[in-house]
């Protein structure tokens, strides 16, 4: 079969090409960008960046219910101009920052954008590293203890898994976020996540059911289609139902996670919490 | 004849033809035994001849398309864009026992929005950067694959996708992301001609499958996030040669040009993503062309801004314009009208129902454009008039602005290019609606060739319900729901009837879903690992109904066991 033949081969030719462009893109990517300190770079990159970074980053770049406040001196996948051009073109692997252009909403950006972003999100950012206004020590202590934050969450492999682990929020949330989470955990619930981030699909939405049995579960979805259910429920057992064979099935974007007001949660100890999420998830270093 | 050569080729080991090269050309040595088995062969290929010359695909085949309900021989199954199939094997009371037939993969990332054709057992579809194959219908087995060697800077929005070819003798035809159109022979993926249509680098690009009508292979244009200028072309499907090309957005002199400010008409995009149809009783070709550029920016464009969101109805022959009608003037949302527009008749009128991107669900008068109503399917709130026609009208305060504006329905539209459907049974329309309204702010921008010019950004809004999806079956004449299937989240895909009575649809979540078509039951689903981007069909052989849908990487198949 020739055209067999010429496809398959046709096909390493295209394999090798890959890896050669591959094993070429971190050479040809520059490493200094070449617009910094340019006002008009900057002006054209704000507009690139709203086009294709804010939906998740938010206006200005301080964060939106997705992406991390961007106005932060410190990046955690890497300050250098070199890192934030790898991580905006390449992604963050295992996280919801896709390749330039992977969401295939739109049409991504050419390098020269790239590096126009780049040049934009410098002239916002603040020049000093946050500064946590609480005492992380304390703040830990509440997490695990008085607050009870760890019965749910799960710091760098410590805690509860029925909420979010909570091991790089610090770096991944604006500040006011990561309040305002604490004091009204179900707004952002109620809003559901968007379909660029489909494949992150777990929304921690509050599902009451009752099986064939008779049997009451309540607990988090951790996932569903039309016709099935994947849900965890207070213990943190799994539960794999067909929701055409349950009795009854509840949803509500009222979160499981109570609020705290400043009467559970005093605005100081609050601020603790916020110190130690930040301090836990502090980038390691420049590099990646 | 490569039928012949495979036969040679299986019987070479048993059948050693002695072939000996002399100055003047070939002897063959043959014994008697053999010459039995030669003489089988050459009535092999003789058969196998016949079965190729009748999978020729006349033009006057795509007219009956409704005679060969086993063949799906045009994007939308037939030339009147209804996605209806008269197979009927697979119905209500049987539907919930359909199985997987067989997959096959395209191996590449990215969505895959194909639907393929299927011509006497042979399935015809394209996949991700400009990937084409030819399979074993009966088996998924590929007969030929090709793959176009695209430039590494193409940019095409909104990923690198394709969604089928056109055939038409012993050719299919195939628009690629650099813009080029090409045939590719039917039988070896050979390419057999290539023409140059516009230049990738400022943006032009082609997704769509294309429309053969009569000898004329016609598509249109791609690239409404580039400040392109739009076009539908026409080509002589034997020769490549370009016989009309009709620019949507009109020159200086040309009716229409003064719904544009100053030079804005030369970046003004009115692309078309979506494979048009035809009425071969009055020779028109209808086509819907998207939004004007930059996509969600007024400032600069002042005017109708003609013929963008418009359904333009064309003389095949010549290109010429018959009518248009526009969905939504001056647009400042990317209202895109790319949806295809379905050619129904109905108590003695000639219609063209077609749900918009912009929420409202038109009927329109196929032979004069008029149009006749126009209602709401899903939710809107860009539009709370209408103008003397009858026509929504956009309100003022709906606009874009630098904090944001909420408008509904959002960026990607109430619906949007995957298929609708039209069951002359149920006499019901059935249509992808999305739930889904964004906040829509102004980002100006300089245009540069070939850079994205979107003149806007949208975001998430702050309702307190996050976004949703649903099949929706309309009255074909009033517009009024008649049922819905809610899907958990807004789905890409289209939607296919057939005479058994059943729809079939898919979600974001994976599922392939069979629907009663009268009441919108679910009758069977499987869960296919990955959403569906793309728009179903169906065809037989040897009297076994297939039903299929792109999913993921794979084209998967579904019959009854």
């Amino acid at each position: 079969m020739p055209t067999s033949t010429r496809t398959t081969n046709a096909f390493y030719v295209l394999l090798l090409l890959s890896f050669a462009v591959l094993l070429a893109l971190p050479l040809l990517a520059q490493d200094k960008n070449p617009f910094a300190g340019n006002a008009q770079a900057a002006k054209v990159g704000e507009s690139q960046f709203r086009a294709n970074c804010a939906f998740c980053h938010g206006l200005g770049a301080r964060g939106g219910g997705r992406g991390p406040d961007l106005t932060r001196a410190q990046k955690m996948h890497g300050n250098a101009d070199g890192d934030l051009f790898r991580t905006i073109n390449q992604g963050v692997p295992g996280t919801a920052m896709p390749p330039n252009g992977a969401t295939q909403q739109g049409v991504g950006m050419t390098e020269e954008e790239i590096w126009q972003v780049i040049t934009y999100i410098r002239s916002v950012e603040k020049k000093a590293p946050v500064a946590a206004l609480g005492d992380a020590a304390h703040g830990k202590a509440l997490f695990y203890g008085g607050a009870a934050c760890s019965t749910c969450h799960m710091i760098n492999g410590k805690g509860g898994r029925l909420g979010p682990d909570l091991s790089t929020t610090g770096s991944a949330r604006a500040t006011e976020y990561l309040v305002d989470s604490v004091r009204n955990p179900s707004r952002r619930l109620a809003q559901g996540i968007g379909e660029a981030m489909k494949e992150f699909s777990q929304e921690y939405v509050t599902v009451t059911v009752v099986d064939a049995g008779g049997q009451k579960f309540k607990g988090v979805v951790l996932n569903e289609d039309s016709f099935t259910l994947q849900m965890m429920d207070m213990r943190e057992q799994l539960h794999l139902f067909e929701k055409g064979k349950l009795r009854s099935m509840e949803e509500t974007r009222e979160s499981l996670m109570p609020g705290y007001d400043e009467k559970l949660l005093p605005e100081k100890d609050l601020q603790d919490i916020v110190a130690y999420l930040l301090t836990v998830a502090a980038p390691a270093g420049g590099g990646q | 004849m490569r039928g012949c050569r495979w036969a040679a080729d299986m019987h070479a080991p048993s059948t050693p033809f002695e072939v000996e090269s002399k100055p003047r050309g070939l002897t063959l040595r043959i014994s008697g035994r053999e010459t039995a088995a030669i003489a089988f062969l050459l009535l092999g290929c003789l058969l196998f001849g016949a079965t190729l010359a009748r999978a020729q695909v006349t033009a006057q085949r795509l007219l009956d398309s409704g005679k060969e309900p086993q063949n799906w021989l045009m994007y939308s199954g037939d030339y009147a864009g209804r996605r209806f199939s008269a197979l009927d094997q697979v119905n209500t009371a049987n539907a919930h026992a359909l199985v997987p037939q067989w997959a096959y993969q395209t191996m590449a990332g990215g969505k895959f929005e194909t639907t393929p054709l299927v011509v006497d057992g042979i399935l015809y579809g394209t996949g991700q950067d400009n990937r084409a194959f030819a399979l074993d219908a009966r088996t998924g087995r590929p007969i030929w694959q090709y793959q176009r060697a695209l430039p590494a800077d193409i940019r095409p929005c909104c990923g690198r996708v394709n969604r089928g070819v056109a055939i038409l003798g012993d050719k299919v035809f195939l628009g690629t992301l650099d813009a080029h159109v090409i045939a590719l022979d039917a039988k070896t993926g050979n390419v057999i001609w290539d023409v140059t249509s516009a230049d990738y680098r400022a943006g032009y690009s082609f997704t769509l499958a294309p429309l053969a009508i009569k000898n004329l292979v016609i598509l249109g244009v791609s690239g409404g996030e580039y400040g392109i200028r739009g076009f539908i072309d026409a080509y002589d499907a034997a020769t490549g040669e370009r016989k009309w090309r009709f620019y949507t957005v009109p020159g200086p002199g040309e009716p229409g040009h003064e719904t544009w400010e100053d030079d804005s008409w030369k970046i003004g995009g009115a692309p078309a993503w979506i494979t048009g149809v035809y009425d071969p009783v009055t020779n028109t070709t209808f086509w819907p062309t998207g939004n004007p550029s930059p996509s969600n920016r007024g400032a600069g464009r002042a005017g109708d801004n003609l013929y963008s969101n418009t359904l333009l109805a064309l003389d095949p022959d010549t290109g010429k314009l018959k009518w248009h009608f526009q969905f939504t003037k001056h647009d400042e949302h990317d209202y895109d009208a790319t949806q295809v527009p379905v050619m129904v008749d109905e108590g003695g009128q000639h219609l063209i129902l077609h749900a918009d991107r912009n929420g409202f669900f038109y009927v329109i008068d196929r032979a004069t454009g008029k149009l006749i109503s126009a209602n709401p399917f899903a939710k809107v709130t860009w539009s709370t008039s209408k103008d003397a026609e009858g026509r929504p009208a956009t309100d003022k305060n709906g606009s874009p602005t630098a904090e944001g504006n909420r408008v509904c329905p959002g960026a990607a539209g109430a619906t949007n290019w995957m298929s609708p459907t039209y069951d002359p049974q149920t006499k019901l329309f059935y249509v992808t609606a999305r739930e889904q309204c964004d906040v829509f702010s102004t980002a100006p921008q300089t245009f540069e060739q070939g850079h994205a010019y979107y003149g806007s950004a949208y975001f998430p809004n702050d309702d307190a319900a996050p976004f949703w999806g649903a099949l929706r079956a309309l009255d074909a004449t009033t517009g009024k729901l008649k049922w819905e299937w809610k899907h958990p989240s807004p789905t890409w895909s289209g939607v296919l009837s057939t005479a058994g009575g059943v729809v079939f649809t898919g979600d974001a979540e994976g599922n392939f879903i069979a629907l009663d078509a009268a009441s919108g039951k679910a009758l069977w689903h499987f869960q296919c690992g990955a959403s569906v981007y793309s728009s179903p069909m169906v065809f037989a052989i040897d009297g076994k109904e297939y039903v299929a849908v792109a999913a993921g990487s794979a084209l998967f198949t579904f019959a009854l066991p």
